[in-house]
């Protein structure tokens, strides 16, 4: 048993906290949210120069990393300075999967994304899929040589910004079946392909993307014809860990602010974390956040594991984050008070990372109802 | 024990609805339905319409130009506007300064501020709470020292709620530091465009600008605008929080809350069926709807103890509590019934732009008013500050 992290992930750790404590402030990010592209090119070419993509990615894909303790290093420090750059779109999910899937013409687009010259999105959710992974009604359809799409994709996180997006498309098959869906690297100028976008709640931007009559070659596919679903689940898998990591980092932040609160703020003569009302929330949320802590070790620590063990671990971790995540960002905004609401205040920020994680792949109902099922399996 | 209301009741319950079909503009109602922030003419548009029905102030007594209603006769109206999402009275000058005039105010100062309060002339706003006199309120530090016939205004006050709106502010001010903090504060109206006084807004976590902080540097208050007598602002304070609290339950909003939720979870589809079918989402939803359903009882009980006369006490920081709690568990709801739809920062600002995008939920923006609302359990007194008094009022002892 050992439960300390590599040198070479413990070295990324600290070189990434230093950056990102430095470099990536509530004043700066306040400014980056309030761009209109809502990211940083700059920090984005920064951070890949510093290794944060290519940890990513393993050996044989080009980078140094691509386990579930990589992901969840790099995710924690995200996390940990509230970054809204794209990082789990670009590389974990659209990268990932081009990794995973591509062809030789389809796999040196890989190079591009570790460098940071690449941005990339995951065109996958529908408006009426929710958390399903396998409800794909986008079509991707034969005519002569090539294959013409149609559908809407939702909340495409990234998708203004990508230059190219990684799209599901079913080839065959009823509307919920696992086989059947296709994935397809569409540039974003295709003929067809329209994105409306907008600002996210928690930072960031995203889109709807509309394909009507989208018209490609089949060298666009990624892998075989209707076999993409198995890498799409692995692929959400290791974004749910990405992002139980992430949100652990923020729920450190919370944490954090809200103990120097309780030990600086003085209401009726004395700090308010002497009155045991609050000082009893604290103790809960420090001991919510140890049970997380072990979550996201146990949810990375099986992402390279055969599939139900994996994903038993995957939901488990994203259910309890989901709850302790909850938790900590309304009792760390309620100790407060007032000064948490506001936007200057880095709290604020972070509670909105923690709870809006929730809202990408699966919150805690839909990871607990999965957990039943693959624990029957 | 009879649960129903009277006959009495139900004909007003139906003069209310009536007047809310006739004369509740939809343009207001669609604004607070989707969860729009209302603008300063609609906040005036609405206040005008209850005005020239005579329904502007329920509680006010009819000789200052009140419907004085009963409490349940006011808990009716306050039900029945939630429902058809009515805009919100902007409670500071007709729930908070105006019963504190009416009670300790001198006959000049009720002759000129009440009538401007129901006609809209004045639009007022609450200088209470300082950087550092939050919970700890009798803490406050703004200064006002008197010099002949004017006191000089120095300090600080915020969570200034549409200050950005007001002509007026009434403000707790320290007017001796010798004595307990308590007896040392006293109650001014204060003319927001006197020289000295800053306005600076406070962009909150959702992206809204409704609270304020208000800077004053050696501004002039004529002496005639004190209220009641110099250091015994506390008590009128108190008393006005206690008409704060009237409506604290808030059962209308958690009521016309859960219809959103449920609307939400009706068109939200998951695993191929609606939301509302997942057996875990409706044990959800059903669990605060148990809890709102006792809740609601429970504030007509008390309700109907203070139409009988009976002063509430503790019993309103247990509204208080149990309310906040449930209005806040509803937005939950909200928020993850709309699943990815709760992502985009303000869904009403592409909606203009193609109805259909993004959001065909037409959730408006829930997760945004998830989070306004956590505001709920701080502000009036933090839910902690409530526990604080219903433990005190039952184990005695300190804190």
């Amino acid at each position: 048993m050992n439960f300390d992290l590599t040198e070479e992930r413990q070295m990324l750790q600290d070189s990434l906290r230093r950056f990102l404590a430095d470099r990536y402030t509530t004043k700066t990010r306040n400014d980056i949210l309030e761009s209109d592209t809502g990211m940083s090119a700059a920090l984005w070419k920064d951070l890949a120069d510093l290794g944060v993509i290519g940890a990513l990615f393993t050996e044989e894909q080009g980078g140094f990393g691509g386990q579930g303790f990589d992901l969840a290093v790099v995710f924690e420090e995200l996390g940990r300075a509230g970054v809204v750059e794209p990082f789990l779109d670009t590389g974990v999910l659209a990268g990932g999967l081009i990794a995973a899937l591509g062809g030789t013409d389809q796999i040196c687009r890989v190079a591009e994304v570790i460098s940071g010259t690449l941005q990339l999105a995951f065109a996958h959710g529908e408006p009426t899929s929710r958390y399903d992974l396998s409800r794909v009604q986008t079509s991707a359809i034969a005519q002569g040589e090539d294959l013409v799409l149609n559908g809407r994709k939702t909340v495409v996180v990234n998708a203004e910004a990508a230059d190219c997006i990684v799209v599901s498309a079913r080839e065959h098959g009823a509307i919920d079946d696992e086989t059947g869906i296709s994935l397809f690297l569409v540039p974003k100028d295709a003929q067809g392909l329209s994105v409306q976008g907008y600002a996210l709640l928690a930072g960031g931007r995203a889109g709807e993307v509309i394909l009507e009559d989208v018209t490609l070659p089949t060298s666009t596919r990624l892998g075989a014809t209707g076999q993409a679903f198995a890498a799409i689940e692995s692929r959400i898998a290791a974004a749910n860990v990405a992002m139980c990591a992430e949100t652990l980092g923020a729920m450190e932040t919370a944490t954090a602010l809200t103990r120097e609160y309780l030990m600086t703020r003085k209401q009726f003569g004395r700090p308010i974390g002497s009155f045991q009302a609050l000082a009893h929330r604290m103790s809960d949320l420090l001991i919510e956040m140890e049970q997380a802590r072990s979550a996201v070790i146990n949810a990375a620590g099986h992402l390279e594991q055969d599939r139900v063990l994996r994903e038993r671990h995957v939901s488990a971790a994203k259910n309890l984050l989901g709850r302790a995540g909850r938790l900590v960002a309304e009792d760390s905004i309620q100790m407060h008070g007032g000064i948490a609401m506001t936007q200057e205040y880095e709290l604020a920020h972070i509670a909105k990372r923690i709870v809006m994680a929730e809202h990408r792949f699966g919150d805690c109902d839909h990871h607990l109802e999965r957990f039943i099922a693959l624990s029957a399996a | 024990m009879d649960l129903s209301y009277s006959d009495e009741e139900l004909a007003f319950r139906d003069d209310v609805h009536g007047f809310l079909d006739a004369h509740l503009p939809s343009e207001l109602s669609d604004k607070v339905r989707a969860g729009i922030a209302l603008s300063k003419a609609d906040h005036e548009r609405w206040h005008t319409i209850l005005n020239a029905k005579g329904w502007l102030a329920p509680n006010w007594p009819k000789a200052f130009g009140g419907a004085e209603w009963n409490a349940v006769q006011r808990h009716i109206f306050e039900d029945a506007c939630a429902l058809a999402y009515a805009p919100r009275i902007v409670p500071f000058g007709l729930s908070m300064l105006g019963p504190v005039l009416q009670k300790f105010g001198s006959k000049a100062q009720q002759d000129h501020w009440l009538p401007r309060i129901l006609s809209g002339a004045d639009w007022w706003c609450q200088g209470y709470s300082e950087p550092g006199a939050g919970s700890d309120l009798a803490s406050l530090t703004t200064a006002a020292v008197r010099d002949g016939d004017h006191y000089v205004v120095n300090g600080q006050k915020t969570w200034t709620t549409l200050g950005q709106h007001a002509n007026m502010i009434f403000c707790l001010v320290r007017t001796n530091k010798d004595v307990k903090q308590q007896e040392g504060i006293s109650f001014l109206l204060i003319d927001m465009n006197t020289p000295g006084i800053e306005v600076r807004p406070i962009v909150l976590l959702d992206g809204g600008a409704e609270v304020n902080e208000v800077w004053f540097t050696d501004v002039r208050v004529p002496v005639e605008n004190l209220v009641g007598e110099e250091n015994k602002g506390w008590t009128y304070a108190k008393y006005l929080l206690t008409h704060e609290r009237t409506n604290i339950a808030g059962v209308g909003f958690s009521q016309a809350g859960l219809a959103a939720v449920k609307r939400i979870a009706k068109s939200e589809m998951a695993g191929g069926r609606p939301l509302i079918e997942n057996p875990h989402f409706a044990a959800r939803l059903a669990q605060v709807e148990i809890d709102l359903m006792a809740m609601s009882t429970t504030n007509l009980r008390i309700i109907s103890r203070a139409a009988a006369g009976q002063a509430p006490g503790v019993e309103s920081s247990m509204l208080k509590v149990k309310g906040t709690i449930i209005r806040q568990e509803i937005n939950d709801l909200a928020r993850r019934a709309a699943g990815v739809y709760a992502m985009p920062f303000a869904s009403e600002a592409v909606a203009g732009a193609n109805d259909a995008l993004p959001d065909p939920l037409q959730a408006g923006p829930v997760a945004k008013q998830y989070f306004n609302n956590r505001k709920l359990s701080i502000f009036g007194g933090s839910n902690e500050i409530q526990r604080q008094i219903i433990a005190k009022s039952m184990l005695g002892g300190g804190k």
